[in-house]
């Protein structure tokens, strides 16, 4: 990011803070699932690499091991759990500068949020897919997407509890609800927005390799520079408009996205989109 | 002390005390073990002098007829005679305190030699003919027992000798991954073999495979969380039902079908050797002490730990050579877990198949052994008396070779497949 443009950010975030601090105060949400074995990841063919689960082991728990302390190893895979992706991430991103989770903009740690509800619709169609028409009409009740802004899709995925409930996967696939390639394409070029979020285990819909170009939000969105945070919860507890989000992954050398702790920052008095 | 297998053993009392295992006198000479070596793989052998052609017994340094030192062990087919016979009514060690009367012969083989022998209870009075075989002791040392000549005699019908097998009947077992083809074989064979209950094991259960729904049509069935490279799922698993398996059957694995050279980087190899490595041990760790304080638990008390090893232990094979080798590290694991299931009586017993005829095995030209059969072996390695059992005919084979001439068969191994 240039000097000027992250200078401008970063007025643009001081004038968002006043705002909510002037609006009477402020409420924490946490969008972050708990990292946690029993939390699913990412399935692909077993021929292929994998990302590895979230994994704790005990290095020692007040006992012969270390007497007085508690602590644990971990390991997981850069997309396990609540995640974030780096443009780098896709191949269609490979060559963006500053492409990386310990090189993109400090600056796009926080950010502004626009939350669009999907959950009867993904309720009722677990292929559900999110188009420009769906985008029209959130934008003529609650005004255009800004630039540099997360777009929230929300479903109510993340009260899927059973993790077979939650991966759907038959025979043909995963079937999760995710943006069809034009929404994205419109994101990207309309509105500049700064990435994409979803409450399933990946940005695109569980049936997107069958889609043209395959997994079109992690192409069009790593290709223009977006980011990706998926595996979130708590969506049905943010205003469309007015919440910021904070997002700033792990600093893992040349890293294509981490675990992360992501939450809102809500004006207090702003009414959750679940409440309406 | 045991009742006829036949009917099912009484619950245990719990106000009782939990009785601590004993074991028959467990130390043999270094020369004495070639008895256990080959009773561990199922067959009677005997030292054969190649001085003068004499078979001896008890094993000894040198032949007793011509001390010539040049004895070999050979398989013998036990035929003689039970020449006489006693029964013991008391005794100083505590394992046979506990279990007098006990009914000892000596039989006098076709081949030449006297031996003792512990006589099975449908052994008419002596004297008669006899066959003797090999057995494990439950201090897992080789003993001798005289069985009808004819007709196949189970050691589980004499309720002495029953304590020398882990027979699957009755008994509640642990089968820690159903998912795969093997687990499911294993459960269905022991659930047919008469076990009471069988834990199968399931881990990610989003990922659905062909067969498991099947298995909850078993009547013995309880599908339960497991996923062996989860330290806290196994332990949780271990505290709910540890105390209460009698057998645990490890059919937990990761195959993949790479050699060293023809995959980048360690993921797959780690993911293997996560499940068929530290797979094993962490179930070693929580359901290993569970096991041995259980051993002398009544009629049905833990008995068995069984390993689905793979034949590539042995020897690499180089189109699998990262599997082969986390199955060679489960193999050098699972001698320490013998040793320390040991002093219980609890056995471990270790199946080394060939080639499976499975989606891994895909490109693995015939023959192979079917997950039938697999578990058909261990059934019958249960109800037997044996800690290695090499199932099928590339096993065998590889088992000659390696027996034979381990470089060689490593040399063969590794010539590139046609």
């Amino acid at each position: 990011m240039k000097k000027q443009d992250r200078r401008a950010a970063d007025g643009k975030l001081g004038a968002i803070l006043s705002d909510l601090l002037a609006s009477g105060g402020v409420r924490l949400v946490d969008l972050t699932q708990t990292l946690s074995p029993d939390f699913p990841t990412i399935t692909l063919p077993p021929e292929l690499g994998q990302c590895r689960p979230v994994r704790i082991e005990e290095i020692s728990r007040y006992d012969e091991r270390g007497p007085a302390w508690y602590w644990n190893n971990v390991s997981f895979g850069e997309h396990a759990g609540t995640h974030f992706d780096a443009p780098v991430h896709w191949i269609s991103g490979r060559d963006r500068p500053d492409n990386c989770v310990d090189t993109l903009p400090i600056a796009h740690f926080i950010a502004p949020a626009c939350v669009i509800d999907c959950s009867a619709q993904a309720s009722a169609d677990a292929d559900f897919l999110l188009t420009v028409e769906h985008l029209a009409a959130w934008e003529k009740r609650h005004g255009r997407i800004p630039a540099g802004s997360w777009v929230l899709m929300r479903t109510d995925w993340s009260k899927r509890t059973d993790p077979v409930a939650y991966q759907n996967l038959d025979e043909t696939g995963q079937h999760t609800p995710g943006p069809d390639p034009d929404c994205v394409r419109f994101l990207v070029d309309q509105r500049n927005v700064l990435g994409f979020g979803t409450e399933t285990i990946g940005t695109d819909a569980g049936q997107a390799a069958h889609f043209a170009p395959p997994y079109p939000c992690h192409y069009y969105m790593h290709g223009a520079g977006k980011y990706g945070l998926q595996c979130l919860c708590n969506l049905d507890r943010l205003p469309p408009t007015g919440s910021l989000i904070v997002a700033a992954p792990l600093k893992i050398r040349a890293g294509s996205g981490s675990p992360l702790r992501v939450f809102a920052i809500v004006p207090a008095h702003a009414t959750a989109a679940s409440a309406k | 002390m045991a009742s006829e297998t036949a009917g099912r053993p009484r619950r245990k009392n719990p106000l009782l005390r939990t009785r601590q295992p004993t074991l028959p006198p467990g130390s043999r000479s270094r020369v004495a073990l070639g008895l256990t070596a080959a009773a561990a793989r199922g067959r009677l052998e005997l030292q054969v002098c190649r001085g003068c052609g004499a078979v001896q017994y008890p094993p000894r340094e040198a032949c007793v007829s011509c001390l010539s030192h040049r004895l070999v062990w050979q398989p013998q087919d036990g035929c003689g005679v039970l020449t006489t016979e006693t029964v013991l009514r008391s005794a100083q060690e505590l394992f046979f305190r506990e279990r007098v009367p006990w009914r000892v012969g000596m039989v006098r083989l076709d081949a030449g030699a006297n031996v003792i022998a512990f006589v099975h209870k449908s052994v008419a009075r002596a004297p008669c003919r006899v066959r003797v075989e090999a057995a494990l002791d439950r201090a897992g040392q080789a003993v001798l027992i005289a069985v009808p000549e004819n007709g196949r005699t189970q050691l589980s019908d004499d309720p002495k000798l029953r304590e020398m097998t882990c027979d699957p009947r009755h008994r509640k077992i642990l089968v820690t991954d159903g998912k795969g083809q093997l687990g499911q074989a294993v459960a269905k064979a022991l659930a047919a073999a008469g076990a009471d209950l069988i834990w199968i094991g399931r881990a990610e259960p989003w990922k659905k495979t062909a067969g498991f729904e099947a298995l909850r049509e078993l009547p013995q069935a309880a599908i339960v969380p497991l996923d062996v490279t989860d330290g806290d799922s196994v332990r949780e698993l271990a505290g709910e039902i540890g105390a209460k398996v009698d057998i645990l059957v490890n059919t937990a694995e990761c195959h993949r079908t790479f050699s060293p050279a023809s995959r980048r980087g360690v993921e797959t190899a780690q993911l293997e050797m996560d499940v068929n490595y530290f797979g094993l041990l962490r179930l070693a760790q929580e359901f290993a002490p569970a096991l041995k304080a259980r051993a002398a638990d009544g009629e049905t008390g833990a008995v068995a730990w069984v390993n689905l090893l793979s034949i590539f232990a042995l020897s690499n094979y180089l189109p699998h050579g990262t599997y082969a080798a986390s199955k060679a590290a489960a193999l050098s694991l699972s001698q320490a877990l013998r040793a320390e299931l040991r002093p219980a009586g609890v056995r471990v017993i270790n199946l080394f198949p060939g080639p499976i005829d499975d989606e891994w095995d895909q490109l693995v030209m015939p023959p192979k052994i079917s997950p039938a059969a697999v578990a058909s072996a261990v059934v019958e390695a249960l109800k037997g008396s044996v800690e290695d059992v090499y199932p099928g005919d590339v096993a065998q084979d590889w088992l000659a070779r390696n027996l034979d001439n381990p470089k060689a068969l490593e040399r063969e191994l590794g010539e590139p497949t046609r």
